[in-house]
């Protein structure tokens, strides 16, 4: 079975993050980058299957040159080989556009399954996952929590609104978007690390694969969110904020 | 311009999400001097149709099918784009629930277009439309703005409008055949169901001490449990904390978990992504303790302590103490 799991990278969950001059993306000098997290449930769903089915893992990463280090991550937790869809302007695309370009890169592969995470922690769309079945032909289910193989194909656990759940099967090939936290994520042992060394690493120029297309819809400008309530805020010694808290809660919301 | 709203109803029950979007539609169409028309999709779906019909609107389009008796993003996307070749809307705008995430990049992308999904806020800007969603889970906003015709998509953001501004009317009910076979649907649906009873109820909880990531290990979460003792308050948790097993699924908050309105809700290390906001912000009074004063969760509270949680939560609990 050959599964290719997309992947991103996006600034490290914790970054302060500040807008850039051109107010239309934020300051990238200063951050740390890492996988998405989603992705990397995504990868270890596609490992797990691997060692349980046999197979084949693939990293597909579309991103800038920094993106290397979390493919090489990617390959150190067990991914068998890796595309890199090699970008510097990752704004210039909208999540189709994006989705053609990995599309494309696909193409001679024949993937039996596409794994993705359910959305990114940066752009938070939650689309190129259906958007990628869509231009490949594949079914697909979103928000996935189990993959089970199946003699006709797979029978996925789906996650529902308010504590639901509902079983879905489909033949394969097939795309899933996986939801965060359905099993401990692994780390890399150093024998992996190793090995990541040795892997192959396609690298492809997004150009190459079509590019950018002119976009239906366009980013004006990023901005900070505007406060809708007046929060009051207590700062400084733990002890005068708690105190001046638990006064609040008792004498103006009168909430205790 | 004209806009269409496609409802999500399941078994005859509607997804209150949709009456949030049909109001903020009619907002939108007295802004821009346009009309709205709203769809509804199943298998037998004339009682919701005649209900959707006694609000203003200019069409409702009953959509009926066999194969629509359960969702499947096949026939969803299929019968759609046949809907919308033929009442050519603008802008079709739908809730933002986990059946239109799963369906709605397919059906835009096999139209050439691009949803805006997650919308939390819109603007008239020299007559055309600027629509506000979030990005990096809450901590920045973007605007977004369609540049071509044709009917472009957007899905609003749950508690983003309120249903409680629906305006009535009176609006003809049209039904739609749309052309379906069993062939074109890929995925099979079997049954819904949930993993265990619940056994605590959040939803009744007065009193509401939430923990987040920011706790860091399992190992310190009976500090926040100290705290709820001391308030005399239920503990809950945002989505990680329960992934991780710190805490029984049980108690997670949020649009996966349980949406709860106690008087107060006091969330501690948690930064406020939008999948917990959802679940809490009709909590009537909000506290939030966290080590970001950037964080999400400060834009939904009505009191804050910006600090370590390590630090103001033992003092919390001594203040509790001493003042009960």
């Amino acid at each position: 079975m050959k599964i290719v799991v997309a992947v991103k990278q996006v600034p490290a969950r914790d970054s302060q993050l500040h807008i850039a001059s051109s107010g239309k993306w934020i300051e990238e000098s200063d951050l740390t980058y890492e996988i998405n997290e989603p992705d990397a449930y995504a990868l270890e769903a596609g490992l797990q299957l691997k060692e349980k089915h046999g197979g084949e893992v693939v990293v597909l990463c579309f991103g800038p040159e920094r993106a290397g280090q979390t493919i090489r991550e990617a390959l150190a937790k067990g991914a068998d080989r890796a595309i890199h869809i090699e970008e510097d302007r990752l704004d210039a695309y909208d999540p189709l556009s994006a989705a053609r370009v990995m599309a494309a890169a696909l193409k001679t592969e024949s993937p039996d399954l596409v794994l993705t995470g359910l959305q990114s922690d940066d752009l938070g769309y939650g689309q190129t996952g259906p958007i990628l079945a869509e231009l490949l032909g594949l079914p697909h289910a979103t928000i996935i929590m189990e993959v089970e193989i199946q003699p006709s194909g797979i029978r996925v656990k789906r996650e529902l609104e308010d504590g639901w759940f509902q079983h879905v099967e489909m033949p394969l090939p097939a795309l899933l978007t996986i939801q965060s936290g359905i099993s401990k994520l692994r780390y890399a042992t150093l024998m992996g690390i190793k090995k990541a060394k040795t892997k192959e690493v396609r690298k492809l120029a997004a150009a190459e694969l079509g590019g950018a297309a002119a976009s239906p819809v366009a980013l004006d400008r990023i901005h900070l969110p505007e406060r809708t309530k007046r929060t009051q805020v207590f700062e400084g010694n733990p002890k005068e904020a708690a105190a001046r808290l638990v006064e609040k809660l008792r004498f103006e919301a009168r909430v205790i | 311009m004209s806009i269409l709203v496609v409802m999500e109803q399941r078994a005859g029950e509607w997804n209150r999400m949709s009456w949030e979007t049909l109001a903020a539609a009619q907002q939108l169409a007295g802004e821009m001097k346009t009309e709205v028309s709203a769809a509804v999709l199943g298998e037998s779906i004339g009682a919701l149709a005649s209900e959707l019909s006694a609000k203003q609107l200019t069409k409702v389009y009953a959509v009926e099918h066999e194969l629509l008796k359960e969702y499947t993003p096949d026939a969803y996307a299929s019968v759609l784009r046949q809907l919308i070749a033929q009442a050519a809307p603008s802008l079709v705008l739908l809730p933002h629930t986990y059946q239109v995430r799963d369906f709605l990049p397919k059906l835009a992308t096999s139209l050439g277009k691009v949803a805006v999904s997650d919308v939390v806020a819109h603007r008239v800007d020299g007559g055309q439309l600027v629509l506000v969603r979030q990005l990096f889970q809450g901590k920045v906003n973007a605007d977004v703005r369609f540049t071509s015709d044709g009917a472009n998509f957007a899905s609003l953001q749950a508690g983003a409008y309120r249903a409680d501004q629906l305006a009535a009317g009176s609006a003809a009910v049209e039904k739609f055949a749309p052309v379906l076979s069993a062939s074109e649907i890929r995925t099979r649906p079997l049954d819904r169901f949930r993993e265990s009873a619940r056994a605590v109820d959040l939803g009744a909880a007065e009193l509401i001490v939430a923990v987040g990531r920011g706790i860091k290990e399992a190992d310190n979460i009976p500090l926040i449990q100290e705290l709820a003792a001391a308030m005399g308050a239920e503990l809950a948790a945002s989505r990680p904390i329960c992934d991780a097993g710190w805490l029984p699924m049980e108690r997670q908050v949020g649009s996966s978990g349980q949406t709860v309105a106690p008087k107060l809700y006091m969330a501690i290390g948690i930064s406020g992504a939008i999948q917990h906001l959802v679940g809490m912000k009709g909590a009537r009074t909000i506290v939030a303790i966290n080590k970001d004063a950037n964080a999400p969760i400060f834009e939904v509270a009505d009191y804050g302590i910006v600090g370590d949680l390590f630090q103001v939560v033992p003092e919390l609990i001594a203040a509790f103490k001493q003042k009960s």
